[in-house]
């Protein structure tokens, strides 16, 4: 056998892609795991229908997992692949524009055949023609030779068909030189009571390594060093589950009891399977009747001490919005976390979009404040549940943390954060019964005392209706509403005062300041530093706190001539941003479902500097 | 302290506020029975919450010197739920009307029954909308002229225990406003009453549905229009107790006891403690049924476990078998790795 030819990239894209019963979530993660424990950064992008078994062969059917792995702080899933992975025709058409020209394609033969083709509306076989000439085209009969390497495991066909998807990681594991023995230990947990289809993908897997090493099927094989990392102890971590040890985090830092209150929503749905299992750190999780119901009872959980927190979605949070506004009213704490996906209505339940801006800071009855992070990557869940927890309590008040599908189900190496630098939760139930009122207020943060029931002496009533300041007593009176509105906006720009800087990453002048938020952190970023790499005048400054925006936000844009923000919606963050600062900002939007590209942040900004 | 064992009187459980419902209004009994028993069940101020959603009944917890929480429309059981399961030790009533728990709620309304907190509900049945100045609700009789419905109301009216025993209430029993001795003794029974309680009260509002139950607090006509339920004596009612429900199969009739064809053996014997449903809804069934009379009192009350002491059984399980949660174990769990400087 020759000897193995070891070319080392800097970063590579690899792009799994075939039906959603194929399994390719589940290598891609494989893949993404294996990298990050050999020390690569990574970033990577789930893309799956709504639908749990769309037919078969569609191109509406099509799963897909897009992964980067590179020896630096990479930020995105990568704007192209280097490597296709098709298992049938439709996978095939949906993800080849995805693939850079000369990039290594691999396609499962077995499926191209005229049903799979007709199904992908191919009207010839892009193996026969031209379609793929610019390509490196690997065509391999996976199908066939999993079920020949299988063929002694005692699986039926359709069990061992199953198992394709594991041939097609051990194939990737070779050419990008990845070890086997991480994902053979996963899979020997995951299938711990199926021993037989826990062999049967194993040896698939090795099935599909070994095959590449016999045939030489690829003349040169690819590593990629690890990444510099800041130094620390390190594991891969997926947006939801972040957030979920978030909240974790700030329960039993607050020694608090968690209430959570929610209801099964696409993709929030995991921060409740996730908080479900933490059940001996005291956490209540409660799968209520409806949203409404969800928020109501984090919101009574929080009345009676707990820490109440409610996960949705875009269509959840507008049920959830009569509620939040009680919530605001009678100043109570409570966490409200939405996972943004396409909208309006239903929209596309599966895809990214950053389109519930405007519904977080605006929608609901009434002069309505209410403070709005978002988080900017999936391990950044993590800091940002616990400092929505932080201020929720410390300010009395909901508090509304945005994230979206794509920092949601997407994983990146994690620092795991040293417990002991987690700043306090503090709050104090007590107050001297002769002197109580409900609604006195803190003088500094402008919060009213967090008093529960079951604390003698100081029962009080609340509700909805106007409250008179300080008694807390239902009031009609016009001075008292206004005076009372004021104080819920005052208290909630006081929040502001404790962010931290905004980091301005470039130049504090120039041409063009790129402002982002959320889940567009990392193509921004990235971006912006290729551009200054070519020589632009452009300096980047993300934010994580949208409502009330940093006080030194104003100041930072005036050192600017222009400024260009890319958002996932229709520009809402740029009306936020002209109506505080009246300044032109100028709006780049994308509402595919799917999230920015650096590229195309990169062309932007060329553009609007070039003009 | 010795300040702490102090007997509390109703007095006690009456909060500073002025109690804002028109005078004249059913309301005003409910609260005053309500309070009564409060010390009679030994209850503290600060151990006991009452919530409440909209409508004039909802007004109830500021009057009550007690903690209480008016929440929003029709969601007051998802809040009460909440507060139970965070506080199992809390004493926590909910005040709702027809349109809080029927309409608006309803979703709300069988799921905290299905769940059974030890939470005790008094549903204030007035069978209209008060506060919006009134409208026909679902529990208006069909062909209610109201302001929203000038040609009559056209849709079928629910019966609040009919809902309640689908949903699998432990507890349901129904009351009158005028009748406040009975009312006060229904109170307790079913304040102490494990799992959730369900209180149908009819509650006259005086300004838009005067009279509404005016056939059952007559002192003529109630005799014959209820039913006075209690556990296993035989259903008897009317005038000198002269008439009774029996059963043809399935079917309640109403039989004499003077005409010599029937005497009190024959009659229904309530069980209100029976596992099965079959007799409740019967009785249930009744109030709508014209030429019966309407059951008053306790229609079933059955164990089941609640809500709050399982929840709080799975928390203690998984600390036993997990151990208390640990942060740190919790964080560096999985598959991790070290960068060196
Ligand atoms: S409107 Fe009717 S129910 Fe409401 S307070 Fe007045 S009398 Fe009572």
């Amino acid at each position: 056998m020759a000897q193995k030819v070891v070319e080392t990239l800097k970063d590579v894209t690899v792009i799994f892609a075939g039906d959603s019963g194929d399994g390719m979530q589940l290598v891609g993660n494989e893949l993404a795991n294996t990298s990050a424990i050999v020390g690569n950064d990574i970033g990577t992008l789930p893309d799956f229908p709504a639908e749990i078994r769309a037919p078969q062969g569609t191109l509406a059917g099509v799963s897909g997992y897009q992964l980067k792995f590179g020896n630096y702080d990479l930020r995105t899933p990568g704007d192209i692949g280097d490597t296709l992975i098709a298992m049938n025709p439709a996978a095939l058409k949906v993800n080849l524009p995805k693939l850079k020209p000369n990039g290594v394609l691999i396609v499962d033969t077995a499926n191209f055949e005229k049903k799979n083709l007709a199904l992908a509306k191919y009207e010839s076989n892009p193996l026969e023609d031209y379609t793929l000439d610019k390509y490196q085209v690997f065509p391999v009969n996976i199908t066939n030779l999993t079920r020949e390497a299988l063929k002694e495991t005692g699986l039926d066909t359709r069990g061992i068909d199953r198992c394709k998807n594991f041939f097609a990681l051990g194939m990737v594991f070779w050419l990008y030189n990845r070890p086997l023995d991480f994902t053979i230990n996963i899979i020997k947990k995951k299938f711990a009571k199926k021993e037989k289809v826990a062999e049967a993908n194993i040896l698939a897997l090795r099935g599909g390594y070994a095959y590449c090493e016999a045939t030489e099927a690829f003349a040169i094989s690819y590593e990629v060093k690890p990444a510099k990392l800041a130094p620390g102890k390190y594991r891969s971590i997926m947006g939801n589950t972040a957030l979920a040890l978030g909240l974790v985090a700030a329960t039993s830092k607050a020694k608090k009891q968690m209430f959570y209150g929610g209801y099964p929503i696409t993709p929030a749905s995991d921060i409740l399977h996730e908080l479900a299992k933490h059940k001996n750190f005291g956490i209540k999780t409660f799968q209520a009747e409806d949203e409404i119901a969800g928020v109501c009872s984090a919101i009574g959980a929080s009345y009676a001490g707990a820490i109440g927190v409610t996960a949705t979605s875009g269509p959840g949070l507008a049920l959830k919005t009569e509620a939040i506004g009680l919530a605001i009213a009678t100043e109570l704490p409570l966490v409200i976390i939405d996972v943004q996906r396409a909208g309006p209505s239903t929209g596309m339940p599966t895809k990214t979009e950053q389109s519930d801006l405007f519904q977080a800071v605006y929608g609901r009855n009434g002069d309505a404040p209410i403070p709005v992070m978002a988080a900017a990557t999936p391990s950044d869940c993590f800091e940002m549940a616990y400092e929505a927890t932080r201020i929720a309590i410390k300010y009395m008040t909901p508090v509304i943390l945005l994230t979206d599908n794509y920092v949601a189900n997407g994983a990146e190496p994690w620092k795991i954060p040293n417990i002991d630098t987690l700043k306090p939760i503090e709050y104090d139930h007590t107050a001297d019964p002769d002197n109580f009122h409900p609604y006195t207020r803190n003088p500094e943060t402008l919060a009213r005392k967090w008093i529960i029931p079951g604390t003698k002496g100081l029962q009080y009533r609340i509700g909805g209706i106007e409250r008179q300041n300080v008694t807390g007593n239902i009031s009609y009176d016009p001075d008292n509403h206004q005076t009372m509105n004021d104080l819920r906006f005052e208290k909630v720009d006081r929040i502001a005062n404790e962010y931290p800087a905004t980091k301005v990453v470039g130049d504090e002048k120039g041409d063009l300041l790129v402002i982002s938020w959320g889940g567009t952190y990392g193509a921004t970023a990235t971006a912006v530093e290729r551009a200054r790499e070519e020589g632009y005048s452009v300096s980047h400054a993300h934010l994580r706190y949208v409502y009330p925006l940093p006080n030194d936000l104003g100041g930072i844009i005036k050192n600017f001539k222009k400024v260009l923000i890319p958002e996932l919606n229709n520009g809402q963050l740029v009306h936020l941003i002209r109506d505080k600062y009246v300044v032109d900002a100028i709006c780049y939007s994308k509402v595919k479902g799917q999230p920015f590209v650096v590229g195309e942040i990169q062309a932007k900004i060329a553009e609007v500097i070039g003009k | 302290m010795s300040t702490e064992t102090q007997q509390l009187k109703k007095k006690d459980f009456v909060s500073d506020q002025d109690v804002r419902w028109c005078p004249g209004c059913g309301d005003y009994a409910i609260l005053a029975s309500v309070q009564k028993i409060m010390p009679v069940l030994g209850n503290t101020q600060e151990g006991t919450v009452f919530v409440s959603g909209i409508g004039c009944s909802s007004r109830f917890p500021y009057y009550m010197n007690t903690y209480g929480f008016h929440t929003i429309h029709g969601r007051a059981p998802a809040f009460a739920t909440a507060i139970k399961a965070t506080n199992p030790k809390l004493d926590v009533w909910l005040a709702t009307g027809d349109g809080d728990s029927l309409s608006i709620g309803g979703n709300h309304f069988i799921h905290l029954l299905r769940r059974n907190p030890n939470i005790n509900v008094i549903l204030f049945n007035n069978r209209i909308y008060g506060l919006t100045k009134g409208q026909y609700s679902p529990t208006s009789e069909k062909g209610k002229i109201t302001k929203s419905t000038p040609f009559g109301s056209i849709e079928e009216p629910f019966n609040p225990s009919d809902v309640a025993l689908s949903a699998k209430a432990t507890f349901v029993a129904r009351g009158i406003d005028r009748d406040t001795k009975h009312l006060g003794e229904l109170m307790e029974v079913a304040a102490k009453h494990k799992g959730t309680s369900f209180v149908e009260v009819y509650q006259n509002c005086n300004i838009f549905n005067d009279g509404a139950f005016l056939q059952y607090t007559d002192k003529v006509s109630k005799l014959e229009n209820c039913l006075y339920l209690e556990h296993d004596k035989p259903m008897v009612f009317g005038k000198d107790d002269n008439k009774g429900i029996k059963l043809d199969g399935l079917k309640p009739v109403v039989v004499s006891l003077e005409d010599g064809k029937h005497s009190i053996e024959d009659l229904l014997v309530h069980d209100q403690y029976a596992e099965d449903v079959t007799l409740a809804h019967i009785l249930s069934s009744l109030s709508q049924k014209p030429d019966f009379p309407t059951p008053i009192g306790v229609l079933r009350s059955i164990e089941k476990p609640c809500y709050e002491d399982e929840l709080v059984k799975q928390i203690d399980y998984a600390k036993e078998q997990k151990g208390e949660g640990d942060l740190e174990a919790l964080l560096n769990q999985g598959d991790t790795w070290i960068v060196e400087d």
